[in-house]
């Protein structure tokens, strides 16, 4: 099932000055449901942009993006011409029917945000409160919610993301780098959104940073079931925690699929501007030294596995 | 976003773009003194002539330039209003009530208008669109340099004018990016009344400010780090050099302003014309 789709989208930058910039060509994408798409690409491929896209905050020069098979860039007027073919209304009389139709429109893009949660390059950026709870809280109560339910979600969010509750009570600027980045992202899930979107979500983070924020992204998805999508240019984190992934290069999608089938093509990848796993580049090392590694190696969990199995099968070694 | 670095820079090679900074604000001053020194349709014919040469030479779409001239609309409309119906003259066209309007105030008022479009396009073409801000203050600074003698901060000034323009776009893209983040949170700008939309912008002065104090500090430590200590002394990586074309120019530009008074003596008929 998709949960997001993208047609024929270009994006350009300055449209009508002497710095115009195509920053998406024509890209039409699939964002499968409850998997984690990893987006890759070099520096200026038109990762962050099409992020944007995503959650509503602009729209393409050129095309359209589908959340549920609804889109998200209809005006008033094609939303409402479709929704008078729609099923779903088709009970009303006519004058309600433009009115539940019209309600619907307002609804669907004041919970957009909601629904497709956008954690942004460096997140930290973001935090304002005077307190962390409090700011954690701010997407939760410009949602409306209850009191009750804000302080719930507030701690449930902050559990995901290991942000302990001794913290609470400090005002996010007296905090480190790694800590308010998980506060950032705390803000972001405590929203509860059906797609969380994160641009570039470990940028800057030592290795145990790293870990730990990849590692609340796929805790997150596997309790709740949402869709992830997480932009980066490292294969490395890519290989070790996504599903699915997409590679742009120059602004269009050069390559999807299963995470296999795209790693296969480990050099073509380098062949656009990205590293190839420092795990990948020793087991081509130890193959061309004679050891039978026989499956491609990304993560260095596969690597001990398949270097057991070496070890093991040939016995005498 | 980009755009806004350069202000209203349009890049190009063009003969004009290649003039040095400097020469280029003495010819902006020339080209103030000349369209002051227009007093007959003859003369203000030979200075639209100029204009149109230096538009052709510059490179620059007339589209951008009419919109250089869209800000003084008001002003235009406004003096040449007071023009028409101030001025005193000797012949009377038109009168109603306490209007009147002479031959003498028509006259005028175009005469205004030719001066003040006249005198805009050719300083945005020699100083905002052909040159960008950073190249325009260095030369400013290297004018202004004498002044140094009598204990003005020329350079002081100058470095503060830099810096502040190196940041505009800087803050500009960090207000979009942080107004993007609180837009993904859920904040609405748009919407509701008045005081909801300024307390919708307290997630945003509070980061944006947080940033650049930090920002400044960064700058100033790395400016200390390099032993910045005020403009004593201080070697520049790119020197301003003056060619033979910024002399030419410039003895050009001074030749028209001494043909436009020769051709305001020329008269044909009329006093005016
Ligand atoms: N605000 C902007 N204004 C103009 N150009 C931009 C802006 N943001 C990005 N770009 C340009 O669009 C292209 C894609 O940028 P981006 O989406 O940020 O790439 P990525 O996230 O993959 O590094 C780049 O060439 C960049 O220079
Ligand atoms: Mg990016």
């Amino acid at each position: 099932m998709d949960k997001i789709r993208l047609e024929n989208v270009t994006y350009r930058y300055d449209v009508g000055t002497p710095f115009e910039q195509t920053a998406l060509e024509d890209v039409t994408l699939s964002i499968e449901a409850g998997k984690i798409t990893g987006i890759i690409g070099h520096t200026g491929s038109g990762k962050s942009t099409m992020m944007k896209l995503l959650n509503g905050l602009d729209s393409p020069t050129e095309g359209k993006v589908y959340l549920d098979g609804a889109c998200i860039n209809a005006t008033k007027k094609e939303w409402l011409a479709q929704g008078l073919e729609d099923e779903k209304y088709k009970d009303l009389p006519k004058n309600a029917k433009k009115k539940a139709i019209l309600k619907d429109y307002a609804d669907f893009h004041k919970n957009l945000c909601f629904r497709v949660g956008l954690v942004m390059q460096y997140p930290e950026y973001q935090l304002f409160e005077e307190t962390v709870a409090k700011d954690i809280a701010f997407g939760p109560r410009n949602m409306g919610l209850s009191e009750e339910e804000i302080a719930k979600r507030v701690k449930e969010a902050a559990a995901f993301t290991g942000v302990s509750e001794d913290l609470f009570e400090k005002s996010p600027f007296d905090l480190s780098g790694g800590q308010k980045r998980r506060v950032a992202l705390s803000g972001v899930i405590a929203m509860r959104p059906e797609v969380l979107v994160l641009d570039e979500p470990a940028a800057g983070l030592d290795p145990r940073g790293r870990n730990n924020v990849f590692e609340s992204i796929v805790d997150y998805r596997n309790k709740t079931g949402s869709t992830i999508v997480i932009v980066s240019h490292s294969m490395e984190d890519m290989a070790k925690y996504c599903d699915r992934v997409v590679v742009m290069n120059h602004a269009k999608v050069a390559m999807v699929g299963e995470r296999k089938e795209v790693f296969a093509h480990v050099r073509e990848l380098a062949g656009m501007g990205l590293d190839i796993p420092e795990i990948t580049r020793l087991a081509e090392l130890l193959l061309a030294k004679g050891l039978p590694l026989t499956d491609a190696i990304y993560t260095v969990e596969e690597a001990r596995e398949a270097l057991l199995a070496v070890w093991k099968g040939g016995g005498d070694k | 976003m980009r755009g806004m670095t350069l202000g209203q820079y349009y890049p190009g090679t063009s003969p004009i773009h290649r003039l040095d900074p400097r020469a280029k604000i003495i010819l902006g001053i020339l080209a103030i003194v000349c369209s002051f020194l227009c007093k007959t349709l003859f003369s203000f014919c030979l200075l639209e002539a100029l204009v149109l040469l230096l538009v052709i030479l510059s490179g620059i779409p007339p589209k951008l330039l009419i919109r250089a001239l869209r800000p003084v609309l008001f002003i235009l409309l406004f003096t040449s209003l007071v023009n028409i119906f101030m001025t005193r003259g000797k012949n009377l066209l038109f009168e109603y009530g306490i209007f009147h309007i002479y031959e003498e105030g028509l006259w005028n008022a175009l005469f205004m208008i030719l001066r003040i479009t006249s005198l805009i396009l050719m300083t945005s073409i020699f100083l905002t669109y052909t040159t960008t801000p950073i190249a325009l203050t260095d030369g400013l600074e290297q004018l202004l340099s004498p002044l140094k003698k009598l204990h003005i901060p020329v350079h002081d000034f100058a470095m503060m004018i830099t810096i502040a323009m190196r940041f505009i776009p800087t803050l500009a893209e960090e207000t979009e990016r942080i107004m993007n983040a609180q837009r993904a949170r859920g904040v609405n700008f748009s919407t509701g009344g008045l005081i909801k939309r300024v307390r919708s912008l307290i997630p945003i002065l509070i980061p944006l400010f947080v940033s650049a104090f930090n920002r400044a500090f960064d700058l100033a430590n790395a400016m200390e780090c390099r032993c910045y200590h005020g403009g004593e002394g201080r070697t520049r990586l790119k020197v301003l050099r003056y060619n033979v074309w910024d002399f030419v120019a410039i003895l050009l530009l001074i030749g028209v302003g001494v043909g436009l008074v020769f051709a305001n003596r020329l008269t044909f008929g009329g006093s005016i014309l």
